[in-house]
């Protein structure tokens, strides 16, 4: 259990949300000139990061918003919480 | 990531469960998984009240008691990707809310302990046994909340991949290259929860 600091509403509980996976997986510009290769890996490749990752969350008993945030996987603590369309605070 | 393409004489096969990913990162390799807790409880040792494995597909719940009198208690995954072994509280609530739904008797138990236990799950919820495209190295990986029974069977199928280069063809629909050609293996629709 932990606490989300939304962007829009501040502080909640995680239960509050839904996490929505790997941020920052561009959408190919051209689907069709994709190979099979190329779209496996925007569908189903992962990195499953242990340790900081950068994954989008969605407040969905609350604003209904999607944010981004980083996290440590390991150990669950938040680094950052940042609004879509916003460059990561950290790298 | 710089991906490695042979690892020439050698062999390796990796079985890492939820860290299934951190090894395949190692080589510059990425798995089509995410890794998330697993939790279960384990009550209060008390005489025998049920025996046999309770599952519901229904409400979501697995109960079974131990030689020892304990209940086994388990459920779903968090939702988040996580590798804390913790997992959260809600999904615990969830949890015993089901089995009180089942067994309104096990209201006043006490649980002794809880763990997460991290687990690697594949988008179609079947595991796979399969080379890479990195030569000498395998994955049988993918298991997700399921796999326990399959253990001694999937060990054998990987034994076999790993020493003829190529699938049996009991695991050959189980090959990483399912999610680029698009012949997933219909697990969730099938089966929901239960394995």
């Amino acid at each position: 259990m932990f606490l989300i600091n939304c962007p829009f509403c501040g502080e909640r509980e995680q239960s509050e949300f839904k996490a929505g996976g790997e941020a920052h997986i561009v959408r190919p510009k051209q689907p069709t000139e994709l190979s099979d290769d190329e779209w496996a890996e925007y569908l189903f490749m992962r990195k499953n990061i242990k340790g900081v990752q950068f994954e989008r969350w969605n407040h969905v008993h609350g604003c209904r918003k999607w944010f981004n945030m980083v996290r440590d996987t390991s150990n669950d603590q938040i680094k950052a919480v940042y609004k879509m369309g916003e460059k990561p605070p950290i790298k | 990531m710089k991906q490695l393409r042979d690892l020439s004489k050698q062999k390796i096969g990796v079985v890492a469960a939820g860290h299934s990913s951190v090894i395949a990162n190692m080589a510059g390799l990425k798995l089509p998984l995410e890794s998330k807790p697993l939790q279960a409880l384990v009550s209060e040792p008390v005489k025998p009240i049920i025996d046999t494995v309770v599952m519901s597909n229904a409400v979501h719940a697995y109960v079974s008691q131990s030689d020892k009198g304990e209940l086994v208690i388990g459920a779903g995954t968090d939702d988040y990707v996580s590798y804390s072994q913790k997992g959260s509280h809600d999904i615990v609530e969830g949890t015993l809310n089901a089995i009180l739904e089942l067994y309104p008797i096990f209201s006043r138990m006490r649980m002794l302990r809880q763990w997460g236990g991290i687990v690697d799950i594949c988008p179609d919820a079947s595991p796979i046994i399969s080379k890479t495209s990195i030569k000498g190295l395998y994955f049988n990986c993918g298991w997700g909340t399921g796999g326990f029974k399959a253990t001694p069977g999937s060990g054998d199928l990987f034994a076999h991949t790993i020493a003829n280069d190529e699938p049996h063809k009991l695991n050959a629909a189980f090959n990483i290259n399912r999610f680029v050609s698009g012949d997933l293996v219909d697990e969730h629709g099938a089966a929901a929860v239960a394995h």
